[in-house]
């Protein structure tokens, strides 16, 4: 990280400390359902006509669900770097909250690095600097032991073909 | 209402008896001039006259101003004022067959005896994003500002996760395409007529991963128009041609707890507290079209998939029930979805060879249903075709399809 000003990118979503990174929901008081983003207006599980909400941190871990890339600059309001440098997005399963959310792979990760069902884990980095100050997001990084190498990837899908 | 819609027998069902288009391509005018078009094509095609027309359905595009929020009323105008009953549907990519409905269901109510329908768009060049301005309480303009998350980062995911779970190829996947592209070759209303190979797709540039640029399709400017009346009014106006039956529309939402990630959701629903539905999303809206046009995945000649990506058009195989999960590649390989093949896909070639016109596409998956049952399709014709239905998928839990019968 740098000595620029840091700030969560959107209030409300993320605890952006890089040494204890947590996506914050909601969980309604009545039936347990989860939400991400957080919601706190009314229950949308059909069978529950509660108002009431907690906030709780999610799962720090998950399984990657899916995973794709981000190959042409996504149009504003994205803010692009400019030269671009595509990203991958992976989609992660969370399995205390029974629920899949999606977020960018930390920087550097390709889509081939990882598989479904790999393990990943929350952290923090700067989505983009807007006057000087750093946007942060949580941003999911591949658990060492449960990732392949770009390698090993690319061979089983071609043996596969 | 199980077989009642278009079946019944005491001539309240709904027949389409005209179906017209203006063609697909990147034409830059404005969309009530494609709208007209089509709208004349297909009173032309009814072989009654504009003023015979009681109520006119729109689909709406939020991409042209106000005069497309109120589509319904633009195109009347457009075709003169009549003093006929209007009505607009927005429903994004669903927004069509939302505009068939009004026109089915005022038709099945004896509230008007013949109708029209019509939907048009100009489409701007590149990713569709959303509108300008700061909106930190719209999820879809969230998505792209907190994670670049495009349409097509969606399709990616649905299209690697086949390859790790079903062992799909990308060469399965580029099969999709180059199937998409010879059946649209002929077809005078698509944008691109050109033959593609497995080769040429997989050399184009990735988009996301494994997703390349001839593999997602464009947006486009075209328009699509249907009349459709009563079974008594067909009888009275119609003569020899043989009558086409609307027998189901389903515009069904997901089921809570909604566990596939969709456009433009930062998470699935939670099934902490509830177990997900036996049926996903886009099953069920299969399942509510064969219920009420009491047919089945058997019966079907022909289907109009929404190919937004080349591997979603494999998804969808399984989820009209063409096959079970993971069996969608073999029916590529082995062509039983060319062609010639037992159930023939997308024989317009799709929106791989079309693009997507929003809210004129669902409209336009009915038309090619339409000439394909009528034995009018020329050289994409699918021998002897009674049974076809078209479905698709947008944001916000919207989808649709529709079944017709002859």
């Amino acid at each position: 990280m740098t000595d620029r000003a840091q700030r969560p990118a959107i209030e409300g979503w993320l605890v952006s400390d890089p040494a204890r990174p947590r996506l914050l929901g909601t969980r309604c008081t009545a039936c347990g359902t989860y939400y991400f983003p957080p919601q706190s207006s009314a229950c949308r599980n059909p069978d529950c006509r509660s108002r009431s909400f907690e906030q709780v941190e999610l799962s720090e871990r998950g399984r990657v669900w899916s995973v794709t890339s981000a190959g042409y600059a996504p149009p504003p309001p994205y803010i692009a770097p400019d030269p671009y440098v595509p990203f991958t997005l992976v989609a992660v399963e969370l399995e205390r909250e029974r629920m899949v959310v999606l977020g960018q792979a930390v920087s550097g990760t390709q889509p081939r690095d990882l598989r479904v069902g790999d393990e990943v884990e929350l952290a923090i980095e700067t989505l983009c600097t807007i006057d000087g100050e750093d946007h942060l997001i949580w941003k999911w990084r591949p658990v060492a032991a449960g990732a392949k190498t770009s390698d090993e990837v690319t061979s089983s899908t071609e043996a596969g073909a | 209402m199980s077989g009642v819609a278009g079946q019944a027998a005491d001539g309240r069902g709904v027949v389409v008896l005209g179906a017209g288009m203006h063609p697909w391509g990147k034409w830059g005018r404005n969309f009530v001039e494609y709208g007209l078009v089509a709208a004349q094509a297909a009173i032309d095609d009814a072989g009654i006259d504009w003023r015979d027309v009681q109520f006119v359905a729109g689909a709406a595009t939020v991409r042209n101003g106000y005069p497309g929020y109120v589509a319904g009323s633009t195109f009347a105008q457009a075709l003169g004022w009549t003093g006929a009953q209007i009505s607009t549907s927005y429903a994004a990519c669903a927004s069509g067959s939302q505009a068939v409905n009004s026109a089915r269901a005022m038709i099945l109510a004896g509230l008007c005896e013949v109708a029209l329908v019509v939907g048009s768009d100009t489409t701007p060049k590149g990713f569709l994003k959303p509108a300008d301005g700061e909106r930190w309480d719209d999820t879809d303009w969230l998505r792209f500002r907190l994670l670049g998350m495009t349409n097509p980062a969606y399709f990616g995911l649905y299209a690697r996760r086949r390859m790790d779970l079903y062992g799909a190829t990308e060469a399965d996947f580029a099969q999709v395409k180059v199937k998409n592209a010879a059946h649209g070759l002929g077809n005078p209303y698509a944008r691109y007529r050109k033959a593609c190979t497995v080769e040429d797709v997989l050399a184009s540039p990735m988009v996301a991963d494994p997703l390349r640029l001839l593999q997602i399709c464009a947006t486009s400017d075209g328009a699509a128009a249907l009349v459709l009346c009563s079974e008594a009014y067909a009888r009275r106006v119609a003569g020899a041609r043989p009558a086409v039956r609307l027998t189901g529309l389903a515009t069904t939402t997901p089921t809570f707890p909604q566990t596939t990630i969709e456009m433009p959701e930062f998470a699935t629903d939670s099934a902490a507290a509830l177990a997900p539905p036996a049926r996903g999303f886009k099953e069920s809206i299969a399942d509510e079209a064969y219920r009420q046009a009491g047919v089945g995945p058997e019966d079907l000649s022909v289907a109009e998939v929404y190919d937004l990506s080349s591997a979603l058009e494999l998804d969808w195989y399984e989820q009209i029930g063409l096959c079970e999960p993971g069996g969608a590649e073999a029916l590529v390989r082995d062509g039983v979805t060319a062609l010639g093949g037992r159930v023939p896909v997308n024989p317009s070639g799709g929106l791989a060879c079309f693009g997507e016109a929003v809210p004129a596409q669902a409209i336009a998956q009915v038309c090619e249903l339409t000439w394909q049952l009528r034995g009018e399709a020329g050289d994409r014709q699918v021998a002897g075709a009674r049974v076809g239905m078209s479905i698709n998928q947008g944001l916000f839990g919207h989808g649709s399809a529709v079944i017709l019968t002859r």
